[in-house]
């Protein structure tokens, strides 16, 4: 087992994709605190389905870099929702539920439409759940990926404490001049970014397990902001880095088996914390 | 001049105005009680004075040296906070935010700051325990002390012993009582209009009618005759 391991890792494009695993799973955990707290969980859920309608859109205009329409509609979506979350006229999650399945049927209506593809339900599938196979990813994705994920982290570290008190109390924070509309925005952004970057691993439809998962297992355990935080990073890193490896041993498909890993240790998390009290 | 001044304030949502004409002044030191029945307008009030919404008509002055942004505000819990992960320590240090401005992190003197009002409020012994497994009278006591890490000059307390037992209750009176009379002003919501002209220095009634004056004018006023009747016999039954 360890030397097919081995002999897998030697190829570069294995290596590249556990790299731009590990950096999602950091990226996604660090804002899944805040997201789980706020009750912002299905902002994700909801943002990668358009992010799912935005990649349709790009496919049908046969654009190389998709990125260039999925990132800036993805970004415009997530501070929509969160204007429609204090927006009193259509409810928060009635918002998302509308934005979301409307951007998945339109996203499936166009690629059924324009596709010039022969395998048309492989694409989907692919683009739904993540690729069955592992990534093949360049050297210059995986650069993108660690600059993005570079300034989510930094980014993080320096309002941690202003997301901190935004996320604990809203009202207090923006009396004290913390504004909390400028960090929710933030945060909305830095989540559309993540969730873009997550897409091609685990496909639109389980990113928001990535962003959960951890946070809550974490919180399960752990009693302080800080320390839930950092858990919940440890965690995600661990589960991606199983989830990747198991699928590359046992040849299943990748964004699931890591699911499967959150989902694993969310029970084992919330066993330990039963027995911790 | 006063440290707050409020000239003809019309409060509401959406155009639709609440109150009215609202008029008052608080001068360092007072103890302001804002009594009134539900849906009056009391937390809209507060609200305002904080800057979290904005004014249908009319203007508050800050004055006496206050800052907007210096006011220590102890709200009503939230559904967000029962089930967070926090320390105490974490919370009471957030209350310095205002002073960081775009500094990321805290310095010395405000981790020392969060120190002195945790003991201040007698809460240092479980600096490291989560939030979410303190009692609501402790619990009450963290909100304080990150009030006060945001001010030394006054508090605004949103039912500040809403949901706490009696004896609870009194505790917490009388540390609200002890912060005035170190010379924070303080203003009060408040449900509980026997402790109102107990505590109080000041009431702002607000509803169909408005009074704002002394305490003993109230009790001599019709308005606050009827009020504490109403109110006291409900309590007694």
């Amino acid at each position: 087992m360890f030397e097919t391991l081995m002999n897998y890792l030697q190829y570069p494009f294995v290596r590249y994709a556990l790299i731009v695993g590990i950096l999602i799973a950091v990226c996604s955990s660090l804002l899944g605190v805040t997201l789980v707290l706020k009750r912002f969980s299905f902002i994700g859920d909801g943002l990668s389905h358009v992010a799912f309608g935005a990649m349709a859109i790009a496919a049908v205009l046969n654009l190389t870099n998709q990125n260039i329409i999925v990132m800036p509609v993805t970004i415009v979506s997530a501070v929509l929702l969160l204007r429609a979350g204090q927006n009193a006229k259509i409810k928060g999650d009635a918002a998302i539920a509308m934005i979301s399945v409307g951007a998945l049927a339109f996203g499936y209506l166009l690629m059924n439409i324009f596709s010039t593809s022969s395998n048309l339900s492989g694409d989907v599938c692919s683009t739904l759940f993540g690729s069955t196979t592992f990534l093949t990813l360049s050297l210059s994705n995986v650069v993108t990926c660690s600059v993005i994920s570079a300034i989510v982290v930094i980014v993080f570290l320096l309002f941690y404490n202003k997301i901190f008190a935004v996320t604990f109390d809203e009202g207090f924070a923006t009396a004290a001049g913390t504004g909390a509309k400028r960090y929710n925005l933030l945060i909305a952004v830095m989540i559309a970014v993540v969730i873009v970057m997550a897409m091609n691993l685990v496909g639109s439809l389980m990113i928001s397990a990535l962003v959960i998962f951890p946070a809550i297992s974490s919180m399960r355990i752990f009693k302080s902001f800080k320390s839930v935080t950092i858990f919940s990073v440890i965690l995600s890193v661990i589960c991606a880095v199983t989830g990747m490896l198991i699928s590359i041993l046992a040849g299943t498909p990748v964004g699931s088996t890591i699911v499967a890993a959150n989902v694993g240790a969310f029970f084992l998390c919330s066993l330990i914390g039963l027995f911790h009290k | 001049m006063s440290m707050i001044e409020v000239k003809d304030l019309a409060l509401g949502y959406e155009n639709s105005a609440i109150l009215k004409g609202l008029n008052f002044t608080v001068n360092k030191g007072d103890y302001l009680c804002i009594v009134g029945e539900n849906g009056s307008g009391k937390s809209t009030l507060m609200k305002t004075l904080l800057g979290l919404q904005k004014p249908l008509s009319g203007e508050i002055l800050f004055g006496d040296g206050l800052k907007k942004n210096e006011i220590g505000y102890l709200p009503q819990q939230t559904v967000v906070q029962r089930d967070f992960p926090a320390s105490v320590r974490e919370i009471v240090l957030s209350g310095c935010q205002s002073r960081c401005g775009f500094r990321p992190f805290y310095n010395k003197a405000e981790k020392q700051l969060a120190e002195q009002n945790m003991e201040r409020m007698g809460i240092k012994s479980f600096e490291k325990r989560c939030y979410r497994e303190l009692s609501g009278g402790q619990q009450q006591r963290v909100l304080l002390a990150r009030a006060l890490c945001a001010t030394q000059k006054i508090l605004l307390l949103d039912e500040p012993v809403s949901g706490l037992d009696p004896m609870v209750t009194a505790e917490m009176y009388d540390l609200i009582e002890s912060l005035n009379k170190e010379g924070i002003t303080t203003i009060m919501i408040s449900h509980d209009i026997t402790a109102a002209i107990h505590y109080a220095s000041h009431i702002l009634h607000i509803g169909k009618k408005t009074f704002f004056g002394t305490k003993d004018d109230y009790i001599k006023s019709d308005i606050g005759k009827l009020f504490i009747l109403q109110e006291g016999g409900e309590t007694n039954v």
